[in-house]
């Protein structure tokens, strides 16, 4: 008798804790822009909505292509620019409509319309084609060996919801405006948003219908979401049990989580590249001391530039370490990536003052550089210490620090000539580069692209990439247009990060490369 | 004309029958000469008496001229970029550096900013915008002060509601919204230039309520004294009495509000900077320094937050000690 009293004692307490167990709460320095799923390519805004919305192919946490809302996919075999994919059955939005084809193809059209921010994505799309209530067939302008890496993002809305909402328009952060979809969400995934109060503190709650319930762990049944932008109040949330999960763990204090009990550090090479981007194309510029000339359009300036950013110093102070200076935008996970372009110049002051001299620039110029100040690992120190390197080379730059909501708008606004941004590439190849980074801002391509750089014939040869099936040609091609990138220096390149995550022991997981974090997949201890 | 005048002070004269009970020398002796006759006074006397007030007043005094005289004494500019070595970065106190073998007397911040250097030249702007900002809400406060106490009518009542809404919000956050709204219209190039005028700005607009109520109230009850009759006989305008008689003799406690207000805005300066919305990060403030230094509390670097806090508290503490032994000297009922 007392031993079943204690057992059912035992087992109301195990439920009891089970609900506690379940809850993980989450931390990182930014809010996401939008909940709009096709609005902002922006690393936090996607993390937040992977829990919500669900792609046709994911990226798992080790960068695995895996079943999304496709369960088959492949080019049909009589037309190589048809794709077709085979559609999950079974599977219901939040609000209960059921997932079906069309819901698929509006959602990739929509993903493609004019204020979408992942256009590039889709640029070989030319069609979504609805067979049946589960098979989509995406048409291309040309065969697309690499058209699954591309939909890793692609979220699947229901077309229903957003007809009835009136939010067939993707939601126009640059513009600043607001719509019913950037604070409202119906996905199919493994989260559905119970409240949200932005800036301040999100709630998820596991979603009991959802289709991948025994095929995940599924472990944290509810996650809290509190962005806290300051590095150190971020970390004594964790090293006070206030939070379980830290992203953007602040780099002078990885040795003190790591000597914490109870405290795990995950660290891995980060798909992500920090570089400083400059407007090397307008007659004048806005932001300089220059009359009637732009000095970033001196290729030479570009070039003193690059060799007055003392990466190693960076690397040592700044970043404690914790970053592999690079001469290249690419991390090196990526198709295209070599030793030789990943090489760095070495710092000389020198020759970076006669280069300056010989632009006409003997004593200098003072320009503005822009800079986030909550996205990147020390981006703000990182850009006050280029400050001081630019300032030996008689450039006198003023530093304009901001968060980054008021930050990617200069970009995408063109209201910036010298700027930071950091990129990842979730597709693992170059073309994802050249397509929001390089290639002229026109219809579809180079919204990331603030340089104004415009090059119509390199334009022409990131357009062909797509459809160039001929792997060894396309690797050539891409190896060429490297060459004009580096040449120019459009960009000038800092270092690739690396990533730290920081979690209570009692969490389980790997550390994604991309910095995506997909709870699904988290293991919980209890 | 002049001897109307006179009669604006008629208040110093109670202090100095007051000094024969303690003075030290029978008052026939008194000395004559204007500085010799203000360190006889009954202020200075009371001044001595207090040891802590001589300490809070020296360490102001030797702050304001370290501040004053930064350019020669820091060791390096930290407000030119060129100048700085980053490899000097988290340099601790009183240690050679790893990579440069430097020394620094307080060591370096992230970017290898020497934290001596950057105290003396926070100092110098946490200062100038502390004394324009209470410059600032004096001129304003006096003014409405004198006219809302003096003219009465509607313009008090403008005025006084004006003021008594303000007052429903904390200073900090009415500087704030006038930083925001400021930032707003200065075109960016300027941004940083402007930041710290803005910040003067800001400070001094959120500030005033105090001063305009003090010397409405003294304006009300100088009013109705027999002198301000005499000169209205006479034939004084309206502004000349305000300005000439009865300002002068609202101006001893303005005086004491100026000196707490100082030390207020002070605070409310690096507040702000603290806050990433004051002073810029390449000419820091004391604030922007704290703001700085605190992201490094947990990994060791402790000199980067407690040298500038330190400072700011020295400093806030001493002008606030000054401010409240100026309050109980010039306060008659607390003799």
């Amino acid at each position: 008798m007392r031993a079943i009293l204690l057992g059912a004692a035992a087992a109301i307490a195990l439920t009891a804790l089970d609900a506690e167990a379940g809850t993980l709460r989450w931390a990182r320095t930014g809010e996401a822009l939008t909940l709009d799923p096709h609005s902002q390519n922006e690393g936090p805004t996607t993390t937040f909505l992977h829990q919500i919305y669900e792609t046709l192919i994911l990226a798992d946490m080790t960068g695995a292509f895996v079943e999304g809302l496709a369960v088959n996919w492949g080019p049909l075999e009589e037309d190589p620019n048809v794709w077709r994919f085979d559609l999950r059955q079974g599977v219901a939005f939040h609000d209960g409509t059921p997932f079906t084809a069309a819901d698929a193809a509006f959602s990739i059209m929509r993903a493609k319309s004019e204020a979408s921010n992942f256009r590039e994505l889709l640029g070989s799309v030319v069609e979504a084609r609805v067979v049946d209530d589960h098979t989509l067939d995406l048409v291309t302008d040309g065969p697309n060996p690499i058209l699954p890496a591309n939909l890793t993002n692609i979220f699947m809305v229901s077309e229903a919801w957003a007809r009835a909402n009136d939010v067939v328009d993707v939601h126009n952060f640059a513009a600043g405006e607001d719509s019913f979809a950037a604070r409202n969400v119906n996905g199919t995934g493994p989260y559905v948003l119970v409240s949200r109060d932005p800036d301040s503190r999100s709630v998820l709650r596991l979603n009991e219908d959802y289709w991948g319930i025994g095929e995940f762990p599924l472990d944290v049944t509810e996650i809290i979401f509190t962005p806290i932008q300051n590095p150190a109040t971020r970390v004594a949330a964790l090293l006070s049990g206030e939070v379980d999960f830290i992203q953007d763990v602040p780099v002078q204090d990885l040795d003190r989580i790591a000597n914490t009990d109870g405290l795990v550090l995950g660290t891995t090479a980060q798909n992500r590249t920090i570089f400083f981007g400059l407007n090397v194309a307008d007659e004048d510029l806005a932001s300089d001391n220059v009359e009637g000339r732009n000095p970033f359009a001196d290729r030479r300036v570009r070039e003193a530039m690059n060799i007055a950013i003392n990466r190693e110093a960076i690397r040592q102070v700044v970043m404690r370490g914790q970053s592999q200076p690079t001469g290249v935008i690419m991390p090196p996970f990526v198709n295209g990536w070599t030793e030789e372009l990943d090489a760095f110049p070495p710092v000389d002051l020198d020759r970076a003052r006669a280069l300056m001299a010989e632009a006409g620039f003997a004593d200098g110029f003072s320009t503005r550089l822009d800079c986030p100040n909550d996205r990147y690992i020390n981006d703000e120190a990182i850009c006050q210490a280029v400050v001081g390197m630019f300032g030996q080379i008689g450039i006198n730059v003023t530093l304009d620090a901001r968060p980054r909501a008021q930050h990617f708008p200069l970009l995408a606004n063109l209201e910036t000539d010298f700027y930071m941004l950091g990129w990842g590439v979730p597709t693992y190849d170059s073309e994802y580069i050249f397509n929001f980074l390089v290639h002229t801002r026109d219809d579809g391509f180079g919204s990331w692209n603030a340089t104004r750089y415009s090059n119509p014939e390199l334009d022409a040869k990131i357009r062909s990439l797509s459809s160039n099936i001929d792997l060894e040609a396309r690797d050539a091609d891409i190896a060429a247009i490297w060459e004009v990138v580096q040449a120019e220096t459009i960009y000038l390149p800092v270092h690739h990060q690396v990533l730290n995550w920081a979690f209570s022991d009692r969490i389980d997981t790997i550390v994604d490369p991309e910095d995506q974090v997909l709870f699904k997949y988290f293991v919980m201890a209890d | 004309m002049t001897d109307v005048s006179e009669n604006a002070i008629p208040e110093n004269a109670i202090p100095e029958n007051a000094v024969a009970e303690h003075a030290p020398g029978p008052i026939a002796e008194r000395p004559t000469g204007r500085f010799a006759r203000a360190l006889d006074s009954d202020l200075a006397w009371r001044f001595r008496r207090s040891p802590l007030t001589v300490v809070a007043a020296l360490v102001t005094v030797s702050m304001i001229l370290a501040a004053l005289l930064a350019p020669w004494i820091a060791p390096h500019n930290p407000h030119d970029p060129a100048s700085l070595n980053l490899m000097n970065g988290f340099t601790p106190p009183m240690t050679a550096n790893a990579f440069t073998g430097a020394e620094f007397l307080l060591g370096t911040d992230d970017q290898g900013r020497d934290v001596f250097s950057a105290i003396l030249y926070g100092l110098r702007i946490s200062l100038f915008v502390g004394f324009a900002a209470v410059g600032l809400a004096m001129l304003i406060g006096v003014t409405l002060g004198l006219i809302a106490g003096y003219v009465g009518g509607w313009p008090d009542t403008v005025i006084m509601r004006v003021a008594d809404v303000q007052l429903t919000f904390p200073a900090i956050l009415i500087a704030m919204l006038i930083f925001g709204v400021a930032k707003g219209f200065t075109p960016p190039e300027l941004r940083n230039e402007m930041a710290i005028w803005v910040l003067i700005l800001s400070i001094g607009l959120s500030d005033w309520v105090q001063f305009a109520r003090t010397v409405r109230a003294a304006a009300m009850v100088e009013a109705k004294k027999d002198y301000v009759a005499a000169a209205r006989l006479v034939g004084r305008s309206k502004a000349a009495i305000m300005l000439r008689h009865v300002a002068p003799n609202a101006m001893g406690p303005v005086l004491v509000i100026a000196t707490i207000s100082l030390a207020l805005a002070i605070i409310a300066e690096a507040t702000l900077s603290f806050l990433g919305v004051g002073a810029p990060p390449t000419q820091p403030s004391l604030g922007t320094l704290i703001r700085i230094g605190q992201r490094f509390l947990f990994s060791g670097e402790w000199w980067i937050l407690l040298f500038p806090s330190l400072t700011l508290l020295v400093l806030a503490l001493a002008v606030n000690l000054l401010g409240d032994w100026l309050r109980d000297a010039l306060n008659p009922k607390l003799r």
